[in-house]
């Protein structure tokens, strides 16, 4: 299973804004187990959807050059579920972005097809931090390992995916 | 648009509030940033931000640059710690990045894991006061 919460990214605007969406199916094993009578999208993995959609619009601004690390959840709110043959929309909105991090904030939507409008459902600030430049003076890897593989193929619906391949070879 | 004395105090007690999810009673001038309002390493990163975007105006955007508000890669360095201590090189340079802290605390002792202590909410403000006159 790939670590992938989010099925393609809609728009893109550099250092500003990236949306994306994640389409939710009843065949998703997690959704068997939570709940079993009654499944219902986890709130932690529409968190990392997040983390997923804000991270990538991060990297970009930078050319993915930078190790993109989810440092700090500011707040997260949700206030309705989501349930399987709904669609989930993230849009990630740079807020400051420097040497050290970036902070971001969020909406989140929830797409009901038996209605055909997108709701707003939630909001998120979420920091991260380019772990290269961190305050510690640990060292990391050279290669970029967040912005891995599997990334590629969402990328390339908006063009990033040059970006990221120029990136891995240095 | 300038800010005064007390709209810099009432900004940082809200960046404190959203940033560490303190209360406006224990922010008070004194207390550290991590010992007494708990924040860790990351959370001065989102101060830093929080910070950036309370006092920017459209006309004067405010940026804080890296190592200007909290001591950045200083302590890995040899010749500003040795067991443990900042050394007299370090202890100078530390005064000389961040002219907006009070080291007389911290001075006689010098162990580096207490140095987190000087950052308090009055350092911030007095960070913004100088840094915003500017």
């Amino acid at each position: 299973m790939r670590w992938m919460w989010i099925d393609s990214v809609l728009s893109y605007e550099p250092g500003r804004r990236m949306v994306a969406v994640k389409n939710v199916s009843l065949a998703e094993e997690y959704l068997h187990d939570h709940f079993p009578d009654q499944p219902i999208m986890p709130a932690s993995l529409m968190v990392e959807g997040m983390a997923q959609t804000a991270g990538i619009l991060v990297g970009s601004c930078r050319d993915f050059r930078e190790k993109v690390i989810l440092a700090k959840i500011g707040s997260f709110t949700l206030h309705s579920d989501v349930v399987p043959g709904q669609c989930i929309r993230y849009t990630a909105l740079i807020e400051r972005l420097d040497e050290a991090g970036a902070s971001t904030t969020g909406t989140i939507e929830r797409l009901d097809h038996t209605i055909g409008q997108w709701e707003t459902i939630g909001t998120s600030e979420i920091v991260f931090s380019h772990i290269d430049q961190n305050r510690s003076g640990n060292i990391f890897p050279e290669e970029n390992f967040v912005f891995g593989e599997n990334f590629r193929t969402l990328l390339r619906g908006v063009g990033l995916d040059k970006a990221m391949t120029a990136a891995s070879k240095g | 648009m300038a800010f005064n004395r007390q709209q810099i105090e009432e900004g940082v007690i809200e960046v404190l509030e959203e940033a560490l999810g303190v209360d406006a009673e224990e922010a008070k001038p004194q207390a550290t940033l991590t010992g007494d309002l708990g924040a860790e390493s990351i959370d001065f990163l989102d101060i830093q931000f929080r910070m950036e975007k309370k006092f920017s105006t459209p006309d004067k955007p405010f940026k804080i640059e890296q190592g200007e508000l909290f001591p950045e890669n200083l302590l890995q360095d040899a010749t500003m710690v040795v067991n443990g201590k900042l050394t007299d090189t370090g202890m100078a340079l530390l005064k000389q990045k961040l002219p907006h802290i009070d080291f007389s605390n911290f001075e006689g002792d010098r162990t580096v894991k207490k140095l987190s202590e000087v950052f308090t909410v009055k350092s911030l403000c007095d960070f913004l006061e100088r840094r915003l006159a500017k």
